[in-house]
């Protein structure tokens, strides 16, 4: 037996098909992945996502352990409430995981992944030496995502006042406190959204809530057919600890200014710059043909060599196969992936499918 | 709990085997392999005229989680196969039992006996 979130049972009742997800027994599905997505892209779904780490860091020197552990800049989060996408590097430049990070009135607020919990506290533990940092992990806490254009106005009539008026009023990627939740406008479905951090003891019955006023309960399947369709990544399969950012489709998240401060991982992705750049990128794949891209599939690229998909999938938005995957630098416009001993074309395009309910392919 | 209609033959690999009036073998997947596999998105099915051992591999049904293979119940010639999955492969959740893949003329008629009745199969799943 893995281990449960507050929800587990709940989640049960609701019928899910529940899978092993590192180490957690998590929903797949609640009969249909596929009827689930098309929920959270026409209209809403709520997705529990309590299996995630949330990690307070505290103290005086919050600021300053967090702009030498993370490649993005929290002196970018000059007011409370944003919040910030980044990596934590190691030495080698290489992703040991992607978090989001809130600034609170206390500090910061880390939601980092379920698969990686141990490795992240213990090097995140590690690097605090030295600094006046408290991090405090909070088991205490449930999340729900809820995803979808609508997800905001129909939590908005599910709580209290003061609740519905934070969730009209916050801003794309903020999130605040209210009494002892914490609601973000943030999420990984490539929606308008929000994940909701409250007292595990409340989570049950305000998902009951939810599902409830008719919000579909939606599992990890459907959150990783969205997630790819928005062409996020996905850590362990899209990035790990051999791969850096710009390899990773994520040298956006890198704050190369100002230039003196020493995050971990600057100079290894200095010399890596300075060297011409990463010698494979991340794109999105696009299958024409009937088919299925999967994981690991091989890709060939006429002229510069191999590459493989990191994550592929049916995308029930544009009902064809699609992917990410790691290519040549070179790569342009045409690839083609090996399916059972066949070389299928493959359109190459940025990886990023559909965003807010539209294909951009 | 899956359901698993009398008048079928199974093989333990998740296919369901009928006999037709004309002595065709019609062929499709359980209810139970729908279930277990999710949402049906694509399915590749043999070729007409092929000639399929049993046990032989036959297609593939590919779910948004993973890829199947599905195989051949018993020996023979593949008569025909169902058009209609290429463009709903959905009809394989909805009805399994009417979502057939692929009808063969059997090498052996008599091979149909040797498959699975609906409660071996029921108990080799629930196994």
């Amino acid at each position: 037996m893995g281990q449960r979130t507050p929800l587990y049972d709940l989640h049960v009742a609701l019928g899910a098909k529940m899978v092993d997800f590192g180490g957690w027994d998590m929903p797949l599905h609640y009969g249909s992945q596929v009827e689930e997505h098309h929920q959270v892209r026409s209209d809403c779904g709520v997705f529990d996502v309590s299996h995630m780490t949330v990690v307070d860091v505290t103290g005086v020197q919050a600021g300053e352990y967090l702009r030498r552990v993370l490649a993005n800049d929290v002196a970018r989060l000059t007011e409370l409430g944003q919040a910030l996408y980044s990596v934590m590097l190691n030495a080698e430049g290489g992703v040991i995981d992607d978090l989001i990070v809130y600034r609170t009135a206390s500090g910061y607020r880390l939601v980092v992944n379920a698969a990686t919990r141990d490795k992240d506290l213990a090097w995140l533990q590690a690097q605090a030496e030295g600094f006046a940092v408290e991090l405090t992990e909070r088991r205490d806490l449930a999340m729900l995502a809820v995803q979808g254009p609508h997800a905001r106005e129909r939590c908005a009539e599910l709580v209290t006042p003061p609740r519905a008026a934070l969730i009209r009023e916050l801003k794309p990627f903020h999130g605040l406190a209210e009494g002892e939740w914490f609601i973000a406008r943030t999420g990984y479905t490539g929606e308008d959204g929000l994940e909701i951090m409250l007292p595990a003891a409340e989570a049950p019955g305000f998902l009951n809530d939810l599902v409830g006023a008719g919000i579909a309960p939606a599992g990890l399947g459907a959150r990783d057919t969205l997630r790819l369709e928005a062409g996020l990544n996905l850590y362990g399969q899209d990035m790990s600890e051999t791969v850096t950012p710009m390899a990773a489709n994520l040298a956006w998240t890198i704050a190369w200014q100002p230039a003196e401060r020493d995050f971990i991982g600057r100079g290894a992705l200095e010399a890596q710059r300075a060297g011409g750049g990463a010698e494979t990128k991340l794109v999105g794949l696009v299958l024409e043909e009937r088919g299925v891209l999967r994981a690991h599939q091989v890709v060939r690229v006429a002229g510069l060599g191999e590459g493989e998909i990191t994550s592929g999938s049916f995308s029930p938005t544009l009902g064809k196969s699609i992917a990410l995957a790691r290519v040549p630098a070179g790569t342009g416009e045409r690839a083609e992936v090996e399916i059972r001993g066949k070389w299928y074309p493959v359109r190459v395009v940025k990886a990023n499918f559909v965003r807010h309910g539209k294909a951009l392919i | 709990m899956s359901n698993t209609p009398a008048e079928l033959r199974y093989a333990a690999s998740h296919e369901w085997a009928r006999l037709e009036e004309d002595g065709s073998v019609t062929v499709g997947i359980t209810d139970h392999a729908q279930e277990a596999l999710g949402d049906v998105v694509y399915v590749e099915l043999p070729e007409v005229g092929k000639a399929l051992a049993a046990g032989e591999q036959a297609g593939v049904v590919e779910s948004v989680k993973a890829a199947s293979d599905i195989y051949a119940p018993v020996a023979g010639t593949v008569i025909a196969v169902n058009e209609a999955l290429a463009d709903a492969p959905e009809a394989v959740n909805a009805a399994p039992y009417e979502a057939w893949f692929y009808r063969l003329q059997p090498a052996n008629a008599a091979e149909l006996a040797q498959l699975l009745d609906a409660a071996a199969y029921q108990a080799s799943c629930d196994a």
